[in-house]
């Protein structure tokens, strides 16, 4: 490996932790601050080697609270800050993931799933983290969280975060779990030029322009500009309900324009953010829906399943949240029953729930073994049989 | 086609990087799709240590071995815990010096790793010897693959030596065969 690159351009036999590595490297991170925590260590392992080289910051902290903290000052001095972490780093987070939302404090958090809840089993996969990733901290806010299903995607998916976070100022997570992370597979990193970038929206007014009013979002994205910390501009970045100013404004009317607009500039724009890929869904009877390592056993179920007469099709998440409910609500009116199948017991079933009146019927595994395809096949058989 | 390979030895004789060369040079070198996975946890540290590879013409969905189809022993410990799962008519490799198979076993072939890297001067590398060996006698990775992917991952100092190793295992078979 040279160590020398940011973009180390080829082919790579990796494992999946190190793909979350690379990816950081290539969507030009500047500070990864981090508390080192099985299954995710190899992250911050590669990163702590990588990112000095090229004169980028490897920050190992004193624990996840304050690497969170870390990420929010990195953002707000116009860095692109990341930390990786696991369930118990994840839930110490939670508290300033709620302060990035609030400051719009755009950065990356890589979690790297394990059996919970607790420490529950540090070493073994886990897919439990999905609705802590979307409601962990307290109060009304939007998040957006990818969930790789190789290694190929956690080097994609942090390049996606990256530019999702700037382009909406929001914390994105990648939702990676123990089996991806430790698996390796080849990854393929292109060329430097062809990284996809997204800036962050900067203010057209120059410092000191006394009209210039920092957290007004002027623009139908309802994202303000940011402006940096140390570029002459005096802004004041608060996790107190604050007012177009920034300053804080502790009132209902303040409180409800501004979370309004934090949660309504994710909502509104779902369509641009949200990812997923149809499997054999266009003569489909019957839907699963899966994401992470689940979706490769939920592929080899379907394909089974389709050599069975079985007509059957995948929805694969590649972002968990947003979740796709247009698509759920459109599937309604063709298939009979969805099948959700994940290392949990039942998160983005309840959520498929929500937008369908059809049977949800979930696979499901507390943790520490991946999904197997046979249950699922089982299931799809026998949901088929009664459709 | 796919071809499950498990490769188990004990924790310290190389099985990770063992996997890897295999998987690697499958997947970047021979044009294939490969996946590693490996035991991870406190059960694998000492006793039995094995790494899966699985290779395959067309893209991987399912990345776990149940029941291997090419099953490598470095070690008595581990052919005798994963020798059990290994499929019927699976290919069985081993440590011919440090496997001694049941009475009951059927064909297999073996090669004593650890001597001929010690013949090599360095002992350390009779799990590259292996790797050697499993691609003369399977040729479920080419010599070429075998041998751009011990240039490519390990530290310069060590390719030659590492190179050397890969080539006897695989002349090994090869006469082997011969004979």
């Amino acid at each position: 490996m040279s160590d020398q690159e940011r973009v180390l351009t080829g082919s790579h036999f990796l494992l999946g932790d190190h793909a979350c590595a690379e990816g950081a490297m290539a969507a030009g991170c500047d500070l990864f601050a981090g508390y080192p925590i099985t299954p995710s260590t190899e992250t911050a392992e590669r990163l702590a080697l990588r990112m000095p080289a090229v004169g980028a910051i490897f920050l190992q902290m004193e624990d996840e609270l304050a690497s969170m903290s870390a990420l929010v000052g990195a953002s707000l001095a116009g860095a692109r800050a990341m930390s990786a972490t696991s369930g118990p780093g994840f839930a110490l987070m939670m508290e300033n993931i709620g302060m990035a939302a609030m400051m719009e404090a755009p950065c990356v958090v890589v979690n790297i799933q394990r059996g919970a809840p607790s420490t529950g089993l540090p070493t073994l996969v886990g897919q439990s983290d999905m609705m802590q990733c979307k409601w962990g901290s307290h109060g009304d806010y939007e998040i957006v969280a990818y969930s790789p299903s190789s290694p190929q995607e956690c080097f994609d998916h942090v390049i996606k975060a990256f530019n999702t976070a700037d382009r909406w100022r929001i914390p994105v997570f990648v939702m990676a779990d123990e089996l991806i992370g430790h698996m390796t597979e080849r990854v393929v990193i292109p060329p430097a030029d062809q990284i996809p970038r997204v800036e962050r929206k900067r203010p057209r007014h120059k410092p000191g322009d006394p009209s210039f009013l920092h957290c007004l979002a002027e623009d139908e994205d309802l994202v303000p500009p940011i402006v940096h910390a140390g570029e002459g501009y005096r802004v004041n970045f608060d996790s107190l309900t604050h007012d177009e100013k920034g300053y804080p404004a502790t009132f209902p009317d303040p409180h409800d324009r501004l979370v309004r607009r934090l949660v309504n500039k994710i909502r509104l724009h779902t369509d641009q953010i949200m990812e997923y890929e149809e499997i054999f869904l266009d003569d489909a009877e019957l839907a699963v829906i899966a994401y992470g390592s689940t979706a490769r056993s939920a592929r080899r179920a379907v394909n089974e399943a389709r050599k069975d007469g079985i007509r059957v099709g995948l929805l694969r998440l590649i972002t968990v949240w947003p979740f796709p409910e247009n698509k759920v609500r459109e599937l309604s009116k063709q298939v009979k029953a969805f099948v959700v199948p994940e290392v949990n017991l039942g998160q983005m079933s309840r959520e498929t729930e929500r937008f369908t009146s059809l049977p949800v019927i979930g696979v499901n595994h507390a943790g520490g073994v991946m999904m197997a395809p046979d249950p699922i096949f089982d299931t799809i058989r026998e949901v088929a049989k009664n459709a | 086609m796919r071809h499950d390979i498990r490769v188990a030895g004990f924790g310290g004789q190389g099985m990770l990087l063992a996997g890897l060369l295999i998987g690697k040079a499958a997947a970047l070198y021979d044009g294939k799709e490969a996946v590693l996975t490996q035991s991870y946890g406190p059960e694998a540290r000492g006793g039995a240590s094995n790494a899966d590879v699985i290779i395959d013409d067309d893209p991987i969905d399912y990345p776990l071995i149940t029941r291997p189809d090419y099953f490598v022993a470095m070690f008595q410990e581990a052919y005798e815990r994963y020798r059990p799962v290994m499929v019927k008519d699976g290919i069985l490799l081993i440590e011919s010096d440090l496997v001694k198979p049941w009475p009951d076993e059927g064909p297999y072939r073996g090669i004593p790793a650890t001597r001929v890297a010690e013949e090599l001067g360095r002992r350390i590398v009779a799990n590259v010897v292996m790797v050697g060996f499993f691609s003369g006698a399977t040729g479920l990775i080419s010599a070429h693959a075998g041998e751009q992917a011990i240039r490519n991952t390990l530290r310069p100092r060590l390719v030659d030596l590492n190179l050397k190793a890969f080539n006897a295992g695989y002349e090994y078979a090869k006469k082997q065969e011969a004979s």
